[in-house]
């Protein structure tokens, strides 16, 4: 055990800016918008620093996967207190079509790599919504898989993880290495201050291929079409209980 | 009347000479002209305006330095009737790549920070920030910007730290203030003035926010007339301390500060005369010397979030090796520890505009009254329109200026004047009518624009009030007029070798009595597409020119009494670098094809077709002879208020 957690970091649109999707419904407009870095995967950059502060691991190494300006986010997670990144380049093009197994394809390979004791990933990416790249890491990796986390405890060989699923709460132990998804409450992710911005610039990112790993990016999905959500309705106003049980039940509701 | 006392130096009013009638033009008139030919005067000019202890010996050490080189600064040659493009245009782009990757990498975490964490409602009504608000603040590096990297700070530039101050304007003010008075003033003497030995003890603390600073200049009866303090600092025999006494009044962080920034009064021989004479100096006083004491917190309109306290200093020894520059050099000091902070104040309240102005939009694109989105209607239009007007030429001044001043730029004072002049009333404005367009919604508390208005407030008054700083820019600008006049005045002396000279001076003033150009262009200067403002520009400049030398022959060496002309020139002085400024970055915009270009040349065209209109009507007020009568009524009426004790007339109803 090298003591090394991996921790994947997606460059996606900032939350807080409004989506709008091309006129060719193709995708969404990416050129000039705020893009900063996926929520859940700053929970997971948050643990795996806590866990490098509480002195249980020795090296925190972020991840990503995309064109040059990943980078910043890579750079991000420098200054959030991880140690070295990794950018693992696709270009512009090949990024459109990059989905959860290639990236965990990815993500598998530098595992192995790195010979990592820990993968943290988001639990999913606020864009894509996909959910599944941390899952698709572990059985390409056949480590055990501790989702969802809520809670998560570093023993020696041993991690426990309280995972938050439908109704309340489960708490699994499982053995290390493996791979983790953080969920929303697992912890408070830090700001990054501009003094360790500052002395992340310093910090190395390393360059590579996903030949260079092996990795194989060719999808088998093909994105046929991409919506706006559909317009809420204008609603109609009932005069009473009856009417309103009767058009219910119009519309099939009841 | 401050400024009479300075008049009445020869110091400062070198040499009063009859012109040639025929210098003047085509018209014959002979009149007098102010010659300043005082370098330091000339460096400091704030001197001018507030520096009485320097005028006091007057006429025994009149300066014979020779002129200073042409300045390069746009607002000095405004007022010789020319257009100096070296520092407006293009607009500046000053970053390198590194930089500017770095600040784009800053710009994030500070907005984050200011929305997520910062409260500006709370902080407000707690009169103080949050703790855990100042505390993130500290951790965030905010306290240490412009620090030197080997030293603790970030080490960003000029542009850089007016990108970050502008966030912080976007949100909270009074934590603006918290921040500035630390660095902008508090602790800018010693990054400008302190030796590497004061560098190293003070500020990577200070960069930390371990340390807060503070800047004392005010004090109870010294406030726009700053020489005039009272605190002093008297040297031991030994030489080793000096002993300051005295209090100064409404300094912000005075209650937390551990650094500050003093200036007082110290006894100097000088060396000519051999007689004891009080000059600044400016001293840095740790909290821990002991005898430091400060009063309550100040209860004010605004900016209630920072820090406003009264500070005592009694018999503190404060070692020599404090002294900030030079023994007796304060008042330089303090000037331009001020003149190099105001562009931040510009920078801030861009964004303050910028906040106001997205509130304003929201309300105006979904508010329906009448059937219609209230935006639809001319009047709504109007005021976003003039809104955004406002905050693309303060914008443009806060990053010309800083622009400037990161390459170099060491003639920008009359720049960095108007731009606090400007920001100040502008976001006043905006914000106003922000209010406005919310109407009942808008004066509400919880729409948080009674809290921006009341920070607001305190910006056309503290570091140097909008009224003593149009004097400076009005003064500064006459003063380059006058040394433009001298140099002709010489040349008069040996026309034959100066003849080529001489004649184009006499065209250039031919052509500008007769109302015609002078054929000064901005052909490639300002884009195609702004020809049409660009010539209202030079039109304006080349009036104000002449309009400006008519005033320094009517006055001579007594314009500097002449307030309600100093106001009026200082005024379109403010308007014309305001065409400046927009007109080369619109230029730029549309040069580069920007996605806005059009936008921002109709924003540059809207400004400059009224500030032309305005410029015109002030100078033909001035040299009308309506406004001498004008100028009488305004000075008879303020006598009798005075002598009244408040308003003559009677009561309408006769009780």
């Amino acid at each position: 055990m090298s003591g090394r957690v991996l921790v994947g970091v997606k460059r996606v649109i900032d939350y807080a800016v409004k989506i709008r999707v091309k006129p060719d419904h193709s995708g969404v407009v990416t050129e000039g918008v705020k893009h900063s870095m996926n929520p859940f995967c700053e929970i997971a950059v948050e643990e795996a620093v806590k866990m490098k502060e509480k002195k249980l691991i020795k090296e925190v190494v972020a991840v990503s996967c995309g064109p040059q300006q990943v980078q910043e986010t890579i750079r991000t997670a420098l200054a959030m207190g991880a140690d070295r990144g990794i950018h693992v380049e696709v270009s512009a093009k090949e990024y459109e079509s990059l989905g959860p197994l290639q990236v965990s394809k990815i993500m598998a390979a530098l595992a192995r790599k790195e010979e990592a004791q820990l993968v943290i990933l988001g639990k999913q990416a606020i864009d894509g919504d996909c959910n599944q790249t941390g899952q698709m890491t572990a059985a390409l990796l056949d480590w055990p898989q501790g989702t969802f986390a809520s809670e998560v405890t570093l023993e020696g060989g041993h991690v426990k993880v309280v995972r938050e699923i439908d109704g309340g709460l489960e708490t699994i132990k499982i053995t290390t290495p493996a791979v983790l998804t953080a969920d929303l409450r697992l912890n408070t992710p830090r700001y990054a201050t501009l003094p360790n911005i500052m002395k992340a610039k310093k910090k190395k990112i390393a360059n590579m291929k996903p030949a260079d790993l092996g990795v194989e990016l060719a999808s088998k999905l093909e994105v046929l079409r991409v919506d706006e959500p559909p317009q809420r309705q204008a609603g109609v106003k009932v005069e009473s209980v009856d009417d309103l049980v009767g058009k219910l039940k119009e519309a099939g509701r009841i | 009347m401050l400024l009479r006392k300075v008049s009445r130096s020869s110091v400062l009013c070198g040499s009063i000479r009859q012109i040639p009638p025929a210098l003047s033009g085509t018209q014959s008139r002979a009149g007098a002209v102010v010659a300043v030919h005082n370098a330091r005067y000339a460096s400091q000019a704030a001197e001018a305006v507030l520096d009485k202890s320097a005028v006091g010996t007057a006429g025994s050490k009149v300066e014979k330095k020779t002129a200073p080189v042409e300045s390069k600064s746009f607002a000095a040659n405004i007022f010789k009737g020319q257009i100096s493009t070296a520092q407006v245009f293009p607009f500046p782009s000053v970053l390198n790549e590194e930089q500017d990757q770095f600040l784009r990498e800053l710009v994030g975490p500070v907005s984050k920070f200011f929305q997520e964490v910062n409260d500006p409602a709370k902080n407000d009504a707690l009169e103080k920030v949050e703790d855990h608000t100042m505390q993130g603040l500290k951790e965030m590096g905010a306290f240490g910007l412009q620090v030197p990297v080997d030293l603790g700070g970030l080490g960003l530039c000029n542009t850089q730290y007016a990108r970050l101050v502008e966030i912080v304007g976007m949100h909270d003010l009074g934590v603006g203030i918290t921040l500035g008075a630390h660095q902008s003033i508090g602790f800018k003497g010693i990054l400008l003035f302190g030796n590497r030995a004061q560098k190293e003890k003070y500020l990577p603390k200070l960069a930390t926010g371990e340390n807060i600073a503070a800047f004392c200049l005010t004090e109870p009866s010294s406030g726009s007339d700053a020489a005039s303090i009272k605190t002093t600092a008297v040297q031991s025999p030994c030489g080793e301390y000096f002993t300051m006494n005295g209090g100064k009044l409404w300094i912000s962080n005075g209650g937390l500060a551990e650094i500050f920034t003093v200036f007082a009064k110290t006894p100097m021989k000088d060396p000519m005369t051999g007689e004891m004479k009080d000059k600044i100096t400016a001293f840095v006083v740790e909290r821990s010397f002991g005898g430091v004491t400060h009063g309550a917190p100040e209860k004010k309109m605004g900016i209630k979030a920072s820090n406003t306290a009264e500070v005592f200093f009694e018999n503190v020894r404060v070692p020599a090796d404090c002294v900030l520059g030079e023994v007796g050099g304060g008042f330089k000091v303090a000037m331009n520890i001020l003149n190099n902070g105001r562009f931040g104040m510009a920078a801030a309240l861009s964004g303050t505009m910028r906040a106001s102005l997205a509130q304003a939009v929201d309300w105006a694109a979904n508010r329906t009254q009448f059937g219609s989105k209230i935006h639809t209607y001319g009047v709504i239009q109007e005021k976003l329109a003039r809104m955004a007007v406002m905050h693309y030429v303060t914008e443009s001044m806060a990053y010309m200026i800083s622009g400037n001043m990161d390459s170099g730029a060491s003639e920008f004072q009359i720049e960095a004047a108007i731009s606090k002049i400007f920001a100040s009333e502008a976001a006043w404005t905006v914000t106003d009518e922000c209010i406005q367009i919310m109407g009942g919604m808008g004066f509400m508390k919880d729409a948080g624009l009674e809290r921006v208005m009341r920070d607001l407030r305190i910006f056309r008054i503290f570091e140097g009030t909008n009224d003593i700083l149009r004097l400076f820019v009005a003064l500064n600008g006459f003063q380059s007029a006058g040394t433009q006049l001298k140099g002709l005045q010489r040349a008069l002396k040996s026309p034959l070798g100066n003849a080529g000279m001489l004649a184009e001076e006499l065209t250039k003033r031919a052509k500008r009595k007769a109302g015609l150009s002078s054929g000064v262009t901005l052909q490639g200067t300002v884009h195609p597409e702004l020809s049409h403002s660009g010539d209202l520009m030079i039109q304006a400049v080349e009036q104000f020119g002449v309009v400006v030398e008519d005033m320094l022959i009517k006055h001579g060496k007594k314009i500097i009494d002449e307030q309600f002309v100093l106001k009026r020139v200082a005024d379109c002085a403010i308007d014309l670098y305001a065409m400046g400024v927009v007109l080369s970055r619109a230029s730029r915009s549309l040069s580069r094809g920007h996605p806005s270009a059009q936008h921002e040349k109709m924003l540059c065209e809207t400004w400059c077709v009224e500030a032309h209109e305005r410029i015109t009507r002030d100078l033909r007020t001035l040299s009308s002879s309506q406004s001498k009568h004008l100028f009488k009524n305004l000075r008879a009426i303020s006598a009798a208020l005075v002598e009244n004790g408040g308003v003559v007339s009677p009561h309408p109803l006769g009780f």
